[in-house]
């Protein structure tokens, strides 16, 4: 395998396979157009092994539509930004591999439940506002902290959220209410979660998780969970638990009464 | 606001502001709360949506010296290990500042949330990683880079800074006094033009692994601040410094590239070529896997072009001794990673990689208390744009570190400039004007002979790259490769795109391609002069370690001709307290 003549080599030194053509193509169905409307432009590429939607669409745009607008960063799935709507449904074009879709027809649009800018990009502005109106994380005490693996392990999960905003784009309450002013979506169900779990937070997030943040119109359909890219189970683990202690604060009769009789303070009780 | 130049008018919207932040990764996102709490006015410039940025990529961890773990860990230790790393290449005092800051900045993102690997006593816990001496790494599993930058962007949102996502900056003007007036941009969604009037910029942009093939860098590594700088006047650092990760991914040929985070090593994965053998104890028998970056990639390399390579042309690094509940715990992404994109169960089966360029030791050449230039008043520059840090080969964890530490203080170093100075006055509507008609020049000339495409050109520049100024170079070799460079410069007046000014990916690679250009001819104009193998520069026809190169760094800037001005420049000599960090360190053993 070495001649010896290490320089010379563009990159580790493999035969032919390095390509991993396969000889064969694909076809990609591709919407291209603005807010004002557009179509769907059928695309063909040379299929190489083990590619995803996003290598497909890259090679497009180097190759046969330079203006083709498309997000993508990390092409690992680490960063969420490459979510599209593939034949239907919300997926991250780095995570979907080509071959899935052998002899049927592949269609990528953009996330639909958002205002289309371009082609395959959607403004997903709007979630950057709702993010900026969540209590951020609030304690009195000074780290470095104490905590233990077990209290922060539930945590994990999410704070694994990559926020590709694909939960809140099959977000029915979003796509099909269009409860946008007075619903947060599922990814911020997921902030609230551990913001309101976090051993050492202070704030209070219930009320607005009842009021401004719409979290009843949620009737746990799991279609969030189901699109989440990362595995988190949005709506047994964030979801409903946070319904949970929102029912026990403002609807257990208990808890009515004492309010009534002492008031609330801070929204706490 | 518009005026005529050749005929054509173009309106812009102004914006003013302190300071800008141009970049929203780690370091820009750090700075900007530094400034914002200072009381400044602050914009946030951000080539992609918030929270996207390079850093949300790292994996591995913060390298700090909390000795959470490791009680005797310290951040004298820090710095050896540092320096040691760098071949003493680095800027001492950024290291010292680097080493003995690192674990408050740790800290502070506790303060702010986010959630680090517990020890059993309820500590941060911290792992092992190559080249540190101490297990040293804060850590979340294997996504470490999400929870810091997405603390530090709810940190952000919670402030008065403006973020302008999705927008590019071309330029940055200064004043009749030299300093730093202004910077154009344009937003991608509209392509339309804002200027921004400002007092200072932050510059943070990362760095520019894009200029090669084979990289685990996103499409915004083009290395738009260290050129924009550049162009200004600033002087650059150890520019011929190019990290090779030694683990990316090799196979399918469409994830080639992608990192496998040090963190597997870290764990305690083994390195093992096409014969089973543990290779590593031929490069460094001490360390073996745990080696740095450097040693390590030029070994998986080598295995490779001797012929002992895995099918797809890489070597094993296998982690399945470790267990797999161990496995999914402590290395989730990359189980998944592997799963979903090569087929491979890593609990099962080991992984092959490969190196894959990383990061770049190189950039802005800055003063180390202040982040700022060193030429230009009113630029500031943080994380992986900013040189000085690293030297000749930079340790896993140190840049997450980098970001905490030097954000703040290049935010604080805009906040004082701002304070202390009198402030530039306004730019000229003609220099706004000439740079918008060269900016839209690709898009809205017309077509003609000879045309070229912005994507293809960028590919050549990366193939030329990958093969003339890769992890181990030669003088012939590096000559080929500028020539091609500079053929590419020529051409790059040649660049046409078509389409709208809306959201065209076209258009903006035209304006990245020229970044890459130059930095590609300043990479191998250093990397003809320093004649050595030092850290990652290994220049195959030369010497390891010749002492003359040893106390000099390569500084570059630009002429008046407009031509790489390249001036070898003597580092200082370490002071005694710190030089005696390494008596200490030879009397131990």
């Amino acid at each position: 395998m070495s001649d010896g003549n290490v320089t010379s080599r563009a990159h580790a030194p493999v035969g032919e396979e390095e390509l991993g053509g396969t000889g064969r193509t694909a076809k990609l169905k591709i919407f291209r157009g603005d807010a004002s409307g557009g179509e769907e432009v059928e695309y063909e590429i040379p299929l190489v092994e083990g590619m995803v939607v996003l290598d497909a669409v890259l090679y497009i745009q180097a190759h046969h539509a330079n203006d083709l607008a498309v997000r993508w960063n990390c092409k690992a799935a680490h960063c969420g930004s490459c979510s599209a709507e593939i034949n239907g449904i919300p997926r991250l074009m780095c995570k979907t591999r080509v071959e899935e879709f052998e002899g049927k027809e592949i269609h990528v649009g953009p996330m639909r439940a958002f205002p289309v800018i371009k082609d395959l990009v959607s403004d997903v502005s709007w979630n950057y506002e709702v993010s900026s109106r969540i209590t951020p994380f609030t304690t009195s005490q000074k780290a470095p902290f104490t905590m233990y693996e077990e209290d922060v392990e539930r945590l994990y999960e999410p704070k694994k959220c990559i926020e590709c905003f694909m939960c809140q784009d099959v977000c029915h309450v979003l796509r099909t209410h269009h409860k946008h002013p007075e619903f947060a979506g599922p990814r911020f169900f997921v902030r609230n979660q551990w913001l309101e779990m976090h051993p050492l937070d202070e704030a209070d997030r219930l009320g607005d998780l009842k009021e401004k943040n719409g979290i009843g119109y949620c009737n746990i359909t799991k279609c969030c969970t189901e699109v989440c890219p990362v595995g988190i189970k949005i709506t047994d683990n964030s979801i409903i638990p946070l319904k949970e202690r929102v029912a026990d604060e403002y609807y257990d009769p208990a808890r009515w009464l004492m309010r009534k009789i002492q008031g609330r303070r801070n929204g706490r009780r | 606001m518009a005026v005529e130049t050749n005929g054509r008018r173009e309106d812009y919207e102004v914006r003013e502001h302190d300071v800008l932040v141009i970049g929203a990764g780690g370091a820009g996102l750090r700075a900007a709360i530094a400034a914002a709490q200072r009381g400044l006015s602050v914009g946030v410039v951000t080539k992609s949506l918030l929270g996207k940025a390079h850093t949300v990529m790292a994996e591995g961890g913060i390298a700090a010296a909390l000795g959470n773990v490791d009680p005797d860990d310290s951040w004298e230790q820090h710095f050896v290990d540092t320096m040691k790393s760098g071949k003493f290449l680095n800027n001492w005092r950024k290291v010292e500042i680097y080493a003995k800051e690192a674990p408050a900045g740790v800290i502070e993102l506790e303060q702010w949330g986010a959630l680090f690997n517990r020890t059993p006593e309820g500590k941060i816990s911290q792992r092992p990683f190559g080249g540190h001496t101490y297990r040293r790494l804060a850590h979340v599993g294997d996504r470490t880079g999400l929870e810091m930058i997405r603390t530090l962007q709810e940190k952000l949102l919670a402030t008065e800074a403006e973020v302008y996502m999705e927008t590019t900056v071309t330029k940055l003007f200064k004043d009749e006094r030299g300093r730093i007036s202004g910077a154009l941009a344009y937003t991608r969604e509209s392509g339309r033009f804002v200027f921004f009037k400002v007092k200072a910029v932050i510059m943070a942009t990362g760095g520019w692994g894009r200029i090669y093939k084979v990289t685990s860098n996103s499409w915004e590594g083009t290395g738009d601040g260290v050129i924009l700088a550049y162009d200004a006047g600033a002087e650059l650092v150890d520019m011929e410094m190019v990290q090779f990760h030694p683990t990316g991914m090799v196979w399918p040929p469409g994830v080639r590239g992608i990192l496998v985070t040090e963190g597997v090593r870290g764990e305690g994965g083994i390195l093992r070529n096409a014969n089973g053998e543990r290779f590593m104890e031929r490069y460094d028998p001490e360390r073996k896997e745990l080696s740095t970056r450097d040693v390590v990639a030029r070994a998986n390399y080598t295995e490779v072009q001797e012929g002992r390579g895995s099918p797809h042309g890489g070597v094993y690094l296998d982690i399945t001794h470790l267990g797999r509940e161990k496995i999914l715990k402590k290395l989730p992404t990359m189980y998944e990673q592997f799963l979903k994109l090569a087929d491979v169960d890593i609990t099962r089966e080991p992984m092959e990689v490969f190196p894959t360029v990383h990061y770049n030791m190189g950039g802005i050449k800055v003063e180390p208390e202040s982040c700022a230039s060193t030429t230009v008043p009113g630029l500031f520059a943080a994380g992986e744009v900013a040189g000085g840090l690293h030297g000749a080969n930079r340790l896993g964890g140190n840049s997450l570190g980098d970001l905490l530490v030097f954000g703040r203080r290049a935010g604080d170093g805009a906040a004082d400039y701002i304070e202390q100075s009198v402030h530039a006055a306004g730019v000229p509507d003609e220099e706004i004007q000439a740079e918008i008609q060269r900016v839209l020049e690709p898009l809205e000339r017309p077509a003609r002979e000879g045309d070229e495409s912005p994507y293809l050109l960028q590919e050549e520049l990366q193939e030329a790259m990958m093969e003339h100024a890769n992890l181990m170079r030669d003088e012939d070799s590096l000559l080929k490769g500028l020539e091609k460079v500079l053929s590419i410069k020529r051409r790059l007046s040649n660049v046409k795109v078509g389409g709208t000014r809306m959201f065209n990916p076209g258009w903006h690679t035209a304006q990245d391609v020229r970044y890459l250009t130059q930095i590609s001819e300043i990479i191998i104009r250093c990397a003809l002069e320093r004649r050595e193998k030092r850290g990652a520069q290994w220049r195959l026809d030369c010497d390891e370690l010749v002492e003359e190169y040893g106390k000099i760094n390569f500084v570059v800037k630009k002429t008046e001709q407009g031509e790489v001005g390249i001036e070898r420049r003597e580092i200082p000599p370490l002071p005694e307290h710190l030089a005696a960090l390494f008596k200490e360190e030879k009397a131990k053993v």
